[in-house]
């Protein structure tokens, strides 16, 4: 955000002119491709989704399918996981499986957890904040009291509590944190709508006789993009947290799939003999979470001009 | 005032009534067999009926709704299913706990992220500013859990195996047995969960700190002379706090209700822990108990950083 900042400031204006006559989104692209932090994570990302996409293909060139356990060849003889070796790159877990093919296929599941979660949030929190905003009235106030409930309840002891209930899943994972995460988009959704009904171009469509769902989603909705955006890109890794949280309170997958949270679960009872077990998994989880809110925090940058420093 | 308070109090009981009618919704849904469980893996289908009889649990739902809400509104949230304790006795006994992490932590996680704040904003894009930022995005990208194995590690294992056993792998002593005691045990869950915190302040603060120090009147104690470090705190500081106090608030609120994975990491057996064990062995009234708590604290915190605006800003009270 920084150094992105400092050199947008002393080249705007060699570039005022060319600036002109550009979309907000070709203008907000232009600051972000310039961000050089941001495009280095974004990297880190592209990499770590063909490490996940390609994850068989670890398997395939180590020779050792990701729940395979070596018991011979990946344990010592008092059964306890062996370190980084060429056989083994990152060790062995307390099963002797090979710890970097579970981390690989470990990416799959935070990966597609935190893209569909992010994506149902998205969708739920943007319809109710719209029609909170723009229809006003009962729904508004309706939508409001429910949005308030949501906000103050406990959200990881009830998600907990509902995973321990209905069984864990992936399916329950991406549900139980869509329905807890809706909440704060559609505030901000709401915040935004409200100013964007008064505006003249609302009015325009109304008299031209659009009905209040185009208004809604056609001309409403691509003002709060922005923002909208913006908070999609920090809740991913949010996301990705709170199902390696779950995971690691043994509320995630069932074993023996592999995902960083219940690896780095299964490693506490090893963190004094084996570092490798803990310290693998953890710098995934980290890079990945990492990547993503720096890259987060450069598309805000960009994108919401207002918040620009 | 008065009646925004009247209005906030009870948009609030609205709010937690909604609570408990959804957590006792939830665990409906799924077969219970907490009969079963607590009659005994041989018991003859009679003994466990009879067990459910005496806890109520063959009473049709809506009527073990509302005898719970009775009790509740007595402040009577019933007896854990196992060992016949008042639910309420379980919480005391846990808030301590929860109440010592999340205020000595939040001591901590204050001084930490204002200072950095400030430090970043007074000198923005400055290699302090950069990493101080770098600094509390690493630790706010960073899973609590995977922190609290990382401080065992280092600060526990490590320091331990090389002669200085200075801090505990946890577990809690009470303020009884001594503050050094008390204190020892809690250092590393404090410092964990300031780090995890500390970097929402810290860019709060530094944003909330550059808009202040752009005010035309910030501007004019400058020029009246006034030396910076005072301008800095005294005009700046002072009124960008605004936000972080309404942060403060809902955070310090969510973490009364129990400050789960990290209670789990360090033994810590407070409201989370207790928590997690209760939904572990199905124990409706205690998780209820916990719950319906927890959404209190959120609820309370709320009105009081509401109450806390319309002091500050009448504008509010209007809405």
């Amino acid at each position: 955000m920084t150094a992105g900042t400092v050199a947008r400031q002393h080249t705007a204006p060699a570039h005022r002119r060319a600036i002109e006559g550009r979309s907000p989104w070709a203008l907000g692209w232009m600051r972000l491709r310039r961000d050089r932090v941001a495009m280095f994570c974004l990297g880190v990302i592209v990499l770590i989704v063909l490490v996940a996409v390609f994850a068989p293909l670890t398997a395939h060139l180590t020779g050792h399918p990701p729940n395979e356990q070596y018991r011979s060849t990946g344990l010592t003889p008092d059964g306890l996981p062996r370190g980084p070796s060429r056989a083994f790159l990152f060790g062995t877990d307390d099963l002797g499986r090979d710890i970097l093919v579970r981390i690989a296929y470990g990416a799959r599941i935070s990966l597609l957890v935190g893209v569909a979660a992010t994506a149902l949030t998205v969708v739920v929190g943007v319809v109710v904040g719209l029609a909170a905003g723009y229809l006003g009235g009962a729904v508004d106030t309706v939508l409001t009291r429910l949005i308030d409930v949501v906000l103050s309840v406990p959200f990881l002891l009830v998600a907990i509590a509902l995973v321990s209930v209905t069984g864990p899943s992936m399916t329950v994972t991406v549900l139980v944190i869509g329905f807890f995460s809706w909440a704060s988009m559609a505030r901000i959704v709401r915040g935004q709508v409200l100013s964007l009904r008064e505006r003249e171009f609302v009015e325009a469509a109304r008299s031209l006789g659009a009905g209040d769902a185009r208004i809604m989603f056609v001309d409403v909705l691509p003002n709060v993009l922005a923002p909208v955006i913006v908070y999609t890109t920090l809740l991913i890794p949010v996301v990705i947290v709170v199902q390696a949280t779950l995971s690691f309170l043994g509320l995630g997958l069932a074993p023996p799939t592999a995902d960083w949270g219940g690896m780095l679960s299964e490693s506490q009872a090893y963190y004094t003999t084996a570092w490798w077990f803990i310290v693998f998994p953890g710098a995934a989880l980290l890079v990945t979470t990492l990547a993503f809110n720096l890259f987060g925090d450069g598309v805000r940058d960009a994108f919401d001009p207002r918040r620009d420093r | 005032m008065v009646r925004f308070l009247i209005r906030r109090t009870a948009l609030g009981v609205l709010v937690l009534w909604l609570i408990t009618l959804s957590v006792f919704a939830l665990f409906f849904v799924a077969p219970n067999n907490v009969g079963r469980t607590l009659a005994g893996r041989q018991a003859s289908p009679e003994t466990i009926a009879l067990v459910e009889h005496r806890l109520g649990l063959d009473q049709p739902l809506w009527k073990q709704y509302l005898h719970f809400l009775g009790h509740a509104l007595r402040g009577d949230l019933g007896y854990d299913y196992y060992h016949q304790v008042p639910v309420i006795r379980i919480i005391g006994q846990a808030l301590p706990i929860t109440l010592s992490l999340a205020l000595g932590a939040a001591v901590l996680w204050l001084a930490l992220g204002v200072f950095n704040g400030v430090v970043s904003a007074v000198r923005p894009g400055s290699a302090a500013d950069r990493g101080l930022t770098v600094f509390a995005l690493f630790f706010y990208s960073m899973p609590s859990f995977l922190l609290g194995l990382l401080l065992l590690y280092f600060l526990y294992f490590r320091l331990t195996l090389s002669g200085h056993s200075w801090f505990p792998a946890g577990g809690y002593q009470p303020l009884s047995a001594g503050i050094g005691v008390w204190a020892q045990h809690l250092v590393l869950p404090w410092i964990a969960l300031a780090l995890l915190l500390a970097a929402t302040y810290t860019r709060l603060t530094r944003g909330s700190m550059l808009d202040v120090l752009g005010e035309d009147y910030v501007r004019t104690a400058r020029s009246k002379g006034i030396a910076e470090r005072r301008v800095i705190v005294r005009h700046g500081l002072r009124s960008a706090l605004t936000p972080v106090v309404t942060q403060f608030g809902i955070d310090l609120g969510q973490l009364i209700g129990g400050v789960v994975v990290i209670e789990t990491v360090f033994s810590l057996p407070g409201l989370g822990k207790s928590a997690i064990d209760a939904i572990n062995q199905q124990d409706l009234p205690v998780i209820i108990g916990i719950v319906l708590f927890a959404s209190a604290a959120v609820v309370v915190a709320n009105i009081l950083v509401d109450i806390g605006y319309a002091l500050l800003d009448p504008r509010v009270r209007l809405h």
